[in-house]
């Protein structure tokens, strides 16, 4: 076990920065935290969590999938892909971090999506307890530990630094070529830190919800409810919520031409978006109703129905805050749970 | 399939033939002159202009057509606007094959198979039942019940006149009477009705959705239950490969856990097609 002061954070990051590219929270306008990539004299935010996820690292906004040059008759292939390098992401609270365990559940899944699966290999996941959970918070709800949170190494705040711990032979050999800035610790100190967390988390106003209602093969249970009219009244379709949801991972594909050459790319798209679902003959989704009942639906039965129970939410709370009309995943989980006991 | 699914090969068109005046039928092969892959009947393949779009398309070409690929593509959008302005010679892409086929060489060897296609809902059964010609000993009888709204629009109508009826017992129908029809006129489901096929064989019903409907329905009545029934479904697809998130109906993703379902299998699924 081993302790690294927070007076000694900016030598740990300049040490890991020679090692590898490494990205960092830091504090912007209207107190928006995003990750950045660490230089000397970047201040880390000390906010709870960033406003965007950090699924961008692996599962980037746009990405190029491939290109197409033309001449006369001709088609040419080009594979737009370089070596990705190393990097780290430091400061990954332990919600985004089972974000990483559940997109890789899509991604990874046969066959395997191999650019993320490339941004995978060469990222480390450097996680950060979180030493006060928010209001917002519910990740406990999901069974993720804020205290404890996943990723290759973790680091676990205690107020006045962190018990490191690594997670993985990647994150072990990462430790083991920065020794030098680390003391060393006993795990007493690590436990008692969780346990002040705990004690925090424990007492979250959302952190226990009625996910007993939900979950694979309950689709006929749900599907027709007709909550969903007056849930989903409001929902602009902004598709806000799908954006800075860090386990939201559907996509569109499409085609850019240059001039020189077409490039198809793939981009973030919304199920909360009219033209989802719309093809030349008719859209199964035709009404904001469909869409948003599509949103929920596939994170709380859909995705647990094919991946062993595990819901497709973590509790990050970003949905919350970012709604314009104030709707949200924990709204939907209580009026469904509700009006399910009465009848 | 490629491992790298998203990276298609690079396909030239051969023969482009003229089926309906919105349906094209187009011959593929790759670079080589070769057949691009190995399919089975009822998958799918994602067909793609550089720079135009990229969509789903089912293989018409049955396993059994050794040298090329096929599909009967209708006029109906952007990117089938394109494909159908391509002349032979030219180039697209293909990646596949994607999803789940009919199974034609299981649960539907031995069995007596009843066809059931509206308008451009016979591509994707074209390729069944060019295979079970080609297989034909390993099938029972066979009927076909096919319908379009009129004769100029029946996919295949030299295909099905010459060849099919031979092996297979075929009936076509339009959906008004014209001048050089002395067939059928009425709707598909009706005429399923009318022509009350043997209820010991099995059903692969394709068509616009309405048909489907109203030809399940039937078929019901007739004493159909839903496990003797296949159709193959289509909703909007990206990826092929169960990712991108948008061809689901309830936890089914058509792409890769169909675009094939039986019928008790649909009824499962949430009505979102």
């Amino acid at each position: 076990m081993k302790y690294l002061p927070t007076a000694r954070l900016d030598r740990f990051l300049e040490d890991a920065a020679k090692l590898r590219k490494i990205y960092v929270p830091v504090d912007g306008e209207q107190n928006r935290a995003a990750y950045r990539l660490w230089m000397p004299g970047t201040v880390v935010s000390k906010a709870l969590n960033t406003t965007r996820s950090a699924k961008d690292f692996f599962f980037p906004q746009t990405e190029n999938l491939v290109g197409f040059r033309r001449t006369e008759k001709k088609l040419e292939i080009v594979d737009p892909r370089r070596e990705t390098e190393d990097f780290a992401v430091f400061g990954v609270r332990a919600c985004d971090a089972r974000s990483f365990s559940i997109l890789d559940k899509v991604f990874l899944s046969d066959p395997a999506d191999t650019y993320y699966a490339n941004r995978r290999a060469h990222g480390l996941v450097l996680s950060v307890s979180c030493r006060r959970p928010a209001e917002t918070c519910f990740c406990t709800a999901f069974g993720i530990d804020p205290s404890a949170p996943e990723g290759d190494v973790t680091f676990t705040d205690d107020g006045e630094g962190y018990y490191v711990r690594a997670n993985s032979e990647k994150g072990e050999a990462f430790l083991e070529s920065l020794s030098g800035v680390f003391d060393e610790a006993d795990e007493a100190g690590e436990k008692e830190a969780r346990a002040q967390t705990k004690r925090i988390a424990d007492r979250l106003p959302l952190g226990t919800l009625p996910l007993e209602k939900f979950g694979g093969g309950k689709t006929k249970d749900l599907f027709d409810r007709p909550e969903w009219s007056s849930l989903s009244e409001s929902c602009i379709g902004c598709g806000t919520c799908t954006f800075v949801c860090p386990t939201c991972q559907c996509y569109d594909i499409r085609d850019f031409d240059t001039g020189r050459e077409v490039r198809r790319f793939r981009c973030w798209d919304s199920c909360m978006y009219s033209d989802f679902t719309k093809m030349a003959g008719g859209n199964p989704r035709l009404t904001q109703k469909e869409r948003f009942r599509q949103r929920f639906m596939h994170k709380l039965v859909y995705f647990p129905e094919n991946n062993g129970g595990e819901f497709g939410c973590v509790g990050c709370g970003r949905c919350l805050r970012a709604c314009p009309i104030g709707m949200n995943i924990v709204k939907v989980l209580k009026t469904l749970a509700e009006d399910g006991n009465e009848s | 399939m490629n491992p790298e699914t998203m990276l298609p090969a690079i396909c030239t068109v051969t023969e482009i033939r003229t089926d309906t005046p919105d349906v094209k039928t187009f011959r593929v092969v790759s670079r080589d002159g070769k057949k691009p892959f190995e399919h089975l009947p009822g998958q799918c393949a994602m067909v793609s202009l550089p720079g135009i779009g990229e969509a789903m398309f089912s293989v018409t070409s049955s396993p059994t057509d050794l040298e090329w690929l096929e599909f009967s593509i209708k006029k109906c959008g952007h990117l089938t606007e394109w494909l159908h302005m391509l002349e032979p010679g030219m180039e697209v892409t293909v990646r596949g094959p994607y999803g789940r086929p009919f199974p034609v060489d299981d649960e539907l060897l031995h069995k007596n198979l009843l066809f059931i296609a509206g308008g451009i809902g016979l591509a994707p059964l074209r390729s069944v039942i060019r295979y079970v010609r080609a297989k034909r000993e390993n099938y029972g009888n066979v009927e076909i019940i096919y319908g379009a709204r009129s004769k100029a629009d029946l996919v295949d109508y030299d295909e099905i006149t010459t060849e099919w009826t031979r092996d297979m017992n075929v009936h076509l129908t339009i959906d008004r009477a014209e001048d050089a029809w002395d067939g059928h006129v009425g709707f598909v489901p009706n005429y399923v009705k009318e022509l009350s096929p043997s209820l010991d064989s099995v059903a692969l019903v394709c068509g616009p959705p309405i048909m489907i409907k109203f030809t399940v329905q039937g078929l019901t009545e007739l004493g159909f239950r839903p496990e003797q029934i296949y159709t193959t479904m289509e909703l909007r697809m990206k990826c092929g490969v169960g990712k991108c998130g948008r061809c689901n109906i309830g936890a089914k993703y058509v792409c890769k856990d169909g675009p094939v379902f039986r019928f008790d299998e649909l009824g499962e699924l949430p009505d979102e097609y």
